[in-house]
C-alpha cells in the first residue's frame, strides 16, 4: 500500500470513525443517566436530518439557520418521546423501558416512511464543507476536519454540563439513585427532559453531519449508523461520554483498515463490529473506560 | 449493578439482532383492501376471455406495478379481442408482499377463473404467485422479474424480460467492444441475489472475452460508507466500475467516488434504471451508464412498435413519460394474445405450447424469442447520463 493511500484510508476513517463517537455520546450520556439504552436514537437522528432538509426546501432558510432550528426542533422531539415512552415507565423495571424504545423507534420510522415517504432524498451541503482539498493524491473533505473537531467540543461542552452546572448535579444525583434524588428535591422529570433534549440535539447534530458526509436521506438511514455506534458505546464503556468518542474512533478505525488491509474481506465490515461487541460483553462487559460505573454519567 | 448490566447488554444485543433485520426489511404502506376489478361486460359467460393480471399497486414496489399495469391496460384497449371473443382484465393487487402475491394468483385462478395470468414486477413476488400457476397448470407471462429462478424447472411459467445472466453478458460486452475497457473492478452487495448475479455474469463474461478483473470487493445492504472500497479500488486504476446496486445505492457509492477523485467509467443494472437517480445523485452520476430493457422514450432508431407505443401512451398519458415497465406490461399482452391466437384456442395447454413456441414476436421492447428455459432473449438497451438527463445510447447483443 502505497503512503497516499494509507493517508486516504486514514482520513476516511477519521470522518467515519468521528461520526460514529458523535452519534455514541448520545447514547451514552442518556444510558448514563437513566440506564436506559435508547434505541430510538438513530431514528431521532435521522429526524435531524430531515428537518434541515425541510428548513432548506420548504422553508428556504439559510442552510446554518435550518440546522439550528433542526437541533432545537430534534431536542424537543427527544423531550416529547421521553414524556410519552419512556416517563409512564420510570418506575417499571428497566427491561420495560428498553423495549419502549424500541417501539418508538419503529413508530419513528413508520412515521417518517408515512409522512416523508421511502423515497431518498438528496441533501444540501454548503459548498464550503464539501470542496475538496487535494494534496497530492489525497483528497478531503473540510467535512473530515470538521466533524472531529466538533465531536470533541461536544464531549468538553458535555462534561461541563454534567460536572460544572445545577442541572448536571441532579444528572449525575438521579444516575446513582433515582428515588432518593427525588426525596432530596431534586427536579427528576425536568432533568431527565434535560437529558433527553440534549441527547436529541447531540442526535440531531450527528444525523446533520452524517448526511453531509453520505448525502442521501431515508426513513431507515438511523437504523445502522445506531447500532455501529451503540457498539462504540459499549466498546469504550456505556456510560462514559470519553469511553463513546474513544469507542466510536476505533471502530470507525478498524471498519476501514479491515478494508484497507483485507480487501477480500470487505464484505463481513459489517460482522466485524458486531463480533467486536461480542467479545467486548464476554471479556470486558463494562468497556475501556466503564471501571467505576456508579462514577459515570 | 454489574450483573444487572451485562444482563441488558445481552438483552440488547439479541434485540440488535432482530432489529437489524427489521431495519433493512422493506416498508409497507397501507393497502387498500379492496381489489380493482375491471367493470363487468355484459357479456355471458364462456363468450368472455378472461385474464389475469397480479401486480404490486402499493408498497414498495408499487411505482414499477402501476406502470406495468397502465401498460397492460393501454394492450388491452388496442387489441380487446382474441379468436373473436372479448377479453377481460381481472386486476389484483399484490401488494409488493409474496403471501399476498401467492393469494392473488390463488384468487385469479380459483375464483376468477382465468385461463392466463399476467405478472409481475419483482422476482420474489412473481416466484411466489409462479408457484400457484404452475400447480394449477396455467400459463403465466411474467413482466419485469429477472431472477433465474422465477421460471426455472417450470414448464406453465415465461416472461418477457430477459434475465440476469444475459443482462451481465450484455454489460460485458459493451463495456469490453464499445468502451474499449481491458480491466474492470466489481463492487457488490453481497446480501442481494439480484447484485451477485449480475456481477458473477459480468465477470464471466468479461474474462471471457478477454479482460482483467482487477478488483472484486464486497459491501452490505445498508452500508452508507464505500470511501475504503473505493479508495483500494482507484488504487488498482480499472478502466471501467460495474456496480450493480439499486439507484440510492448506486447515487451515493458515486457521489463518495467522485469525492474521492475517482476517473474511470461507471456501470450499472437495469435497477439503476430510475429518473431519481439524477435528482439524487446530482453532477455524480453524470456520464453514468447501465444497461436495461430495448425500450426508452428518447431512443434513437425506434422500431415501428415502438414509435406507435409512445405516440399512444402521450395521447391516453400526455402528462407522463413512458418509460420502460408500462412497455413490458403492454408486451407481456401482446405477447400472450400473440400465443392464444397461433394457439387457435384458449386452452391453458395449447396457449402454454404456443408461448414457448414464441418466436421472434415483435414487441415494443425488442424482437423477443422464447428460449428453452422460457425466458425472453432480445437485444439489451445502453442508458447513460448526459446533462443530467437519461440518453438512450446503444443496443447491444451480448457476445456469450
Amino acid at each position: 500500500m502505497s503512503f497516499a493511500m494509507f493517508v486516504q484510508h486514514f482520513f476516511n476513517a477519521l470522518t467515519l470513525g468521528s461520526l460514529y463517537a458523535l452519534i455514541a455520546i448520545g447514547y451514552t450520556m442518556v444510558y448514563g443517566i437513566l440506564r436506559l439504552i435508547n434505541f430510538a436514537h438513530g431514528e431521532i437522528f435521522m429526524l435531524g436530518a430531515y428537518f434541515v432538509f425541510w428548513g432548506v426546501t420548504l422553508l428556504h432558510l439559510p442552510w446554518i439557520v435550518a440546522v439550528i432550528l433542526s437541533v432545537i426542533v430534534t431536542s424537543f422531539a427527544g423531550i416529547l418521546v421521553d414524556r410519552a415512552a419512556y416517563r409512564p415507565l420510570r418506575d417499571a423495571p428497566r427491561i420495560s423501558a428498553l423495549i419502549s424504545s424500541i417501539g418508538v423507534s419503529f413508530f419513528l420510522q413508520n412515521l417518517a416512511i408515512v409522512v416523508f415517504s421511502a423515497i431518498p432524498r438528496e441533501v444540501q451541503r454548503p459548498d464550503w464543507l464539501v470542496t475538496i482539498i487535494q494534496f497530492g493524491k489525497i483528497r478531503i473533505l473540510p467535512l473530515t476536519i470538521v466533524v472531529p473537531i466538533l465531536s470533541f467540543i461536544l464531549m468538553l461542552g458535555l462534561l461541563y454540563i454534567v460536572y460544572r452546572t445545577k442541572p448536571g448535579l441532579g444528572m449525575r444525583a438521579i444516575s446513582k439513585d433515582i428515588e432518593t434524588s427525588r426525596l432530596m428535591g431534586v427536579p427528576v422529570n425536568r432533568v431527565i427532559a434535560i437529558t433527553f433534549g440534549l441527547g436529541s440535539a447531540l442526535a440531531a447534530a450527528s444525523g446533520i453531519m452524517w448526511a453531509l458526509r453520505y448525502p442521501q436521506l431515508q426513513p431507515i438511514m438511523g437504523v445502522i449508523p445506531g447500532f455501529k455506534a451503540f457498539i462504540a458505546a459499549v466498546f469504550g464503556g456505556i456510560g462514559s461520554i470519553q469511553g463513546a468518542v474513544v469507542g466510536g474512533l476505533i471502530l470507525g478505525f478498524m471498519e476501514i483498515m479491515i478494508v484497507a488491509f483485507m480487501p477480500s474481506l470487505a464484505g463481513y465490515r459489517d460482522a466485524f463490529a458486531f463480533v467486536l461487541l461480542i467479545i467486548i460483553l464476554l471479556i470486558r462487559p463494562t468497556g475501556l473506560f466503564g471501571e467505576k460505573l456508579e462514577d459515570k454519567v | 449493578m454489574k450483573k444487572g448490566l451485562l444482563f441488558g447488554l445481552i438483552v440488547a444485543v439479541v434485540v440488535i439482532g432482530f432489529v437489524a433485520f427489521r431495519g433493512q426489511e422493506a416498508p409497507e404502506a397501507p393497502a387498500p383492501e379492496e381489489q380493482a376489478t375491471e367493470a363487468e361486460q355484459p357479456v355471458a359467460e364462456g363468450e368472455v376471455v378472461k385474464i389475469g393480471v397480479f401486480l404490486p399497486l402499493t408498497g414498495q414496489n408499487a411505482f414499477g406495478g402501476q406502470l406495468e399495469l397502465d401498460g397492460v391496460k393501454m394492450a388491452h384497449q388496442e387489441i380487446p379481442e382474441v379468436l373473436g371473443r372479448k377479453v377481460e382484465l381481472v386486476v389484483v393487487d399484490n401488494k409488493s408482499d409474496k403471501v399476498e402475491s401467492a393469494n392473488a394468483v390463488k384468487r385469479l385462478i380459483e375464483r376468477d377463473n382465468v385461463v392466463a395470468v399476467i405478472g409481475t414486477y419483482g422476482s420474489s413476488l412473481a416466484m411466489a404467485g409462479g408457484e400457484v400457476a404452475e400447480k394449477s397448470g396455467i400459463p403465466m407471462v411474467g413482466t419485469s422479474c429477472t431472477n433465474p429462478l422465477v421460471t426455472t424447472g417450470k414448464k406453465y411459467i415465461f416472461r418477457v424480460c430477459f434475465i440476469d445472466p444475459y443482462q451481465g453478458a450484455a454489460a460485458a460486452t459493451y463495456a469490453f467492444n464499445d468502451l474499449g475497457a481491458s480491466k474492470a473492478a466489481l463492487l457488490i452487495d453481497v446480501a442481494n441475489d439480484y447484485a451477485v448475479g449480475l456481477a458473477g455474469f459480468f465477470e464471466r463474461s468479461f474474462t471471457g472475452l478477454g479482460g482483467e478483473i482487477v478488483s472484486n470487493l464486497k459491501y452490505n445492504s445498508g452500508d452508507q460508507d464505500f470511501t475504503a472500497q473505493l479508495t483500494e479500488i482507484i488504487s488498482k486504476e480499472p478502466d471501467v466500475l460495474f456496480i450493480p446496486a439499486y439507484f440510492a445505492e448506486g447515487a451515493i457509492i458515486m457521489k463518495q467516488a467522485q469525492e474521492l477523485g475517482a476517473d474511470f467509467q461507471i456501470m450499472g443494472g437495469d435497477a439503476m434504471d430510475n429518473p431519481k437517480i439524477v435528482e439524487i445523485g446530482g453532477d455524480a452520476v453524470e456520464g453514468f451508464v447501465h444497461t436495461t430493457f430495448p425500450y426508452d422514450p428518447t431512443m434513437p432508431d425506434m422500431s415501428d412498435m415502438a414509435v406507435q407505443f409512445t405516440e399512444n401512451w402521450k395521447k391516453l398519458h400526455p402528462d407522463q413519460e413512458p418509460n420502460v415497465n408500462a412497455a413490458l406490461g403492454y408486451d407481456s399482452y401482446a405477447m400472450l394474445i400473440d400465443a392464444m391466437t397461433r394457439a387457435g384456442t384458449t386452452d391453458p395447454e395449447a396457449v402454454t405450447q404456443a408461448l414457448a413456441e414464441t418466436d421472434g414476436f415483435d414487441g415494443v421492447t425488442g424482437i423477443t424469442t422464447i428460449n428453452e428455459t422460457h425466458d425472453a432473449e432480445k437485444p439489451v438497451g445502453v442508458v447513460q447520463i448526459k446533462d443530467g438527463k437519461k440518453t438512450y445510447i446503444a443496443t447491444v447483443e451480448p457476445a456469450l
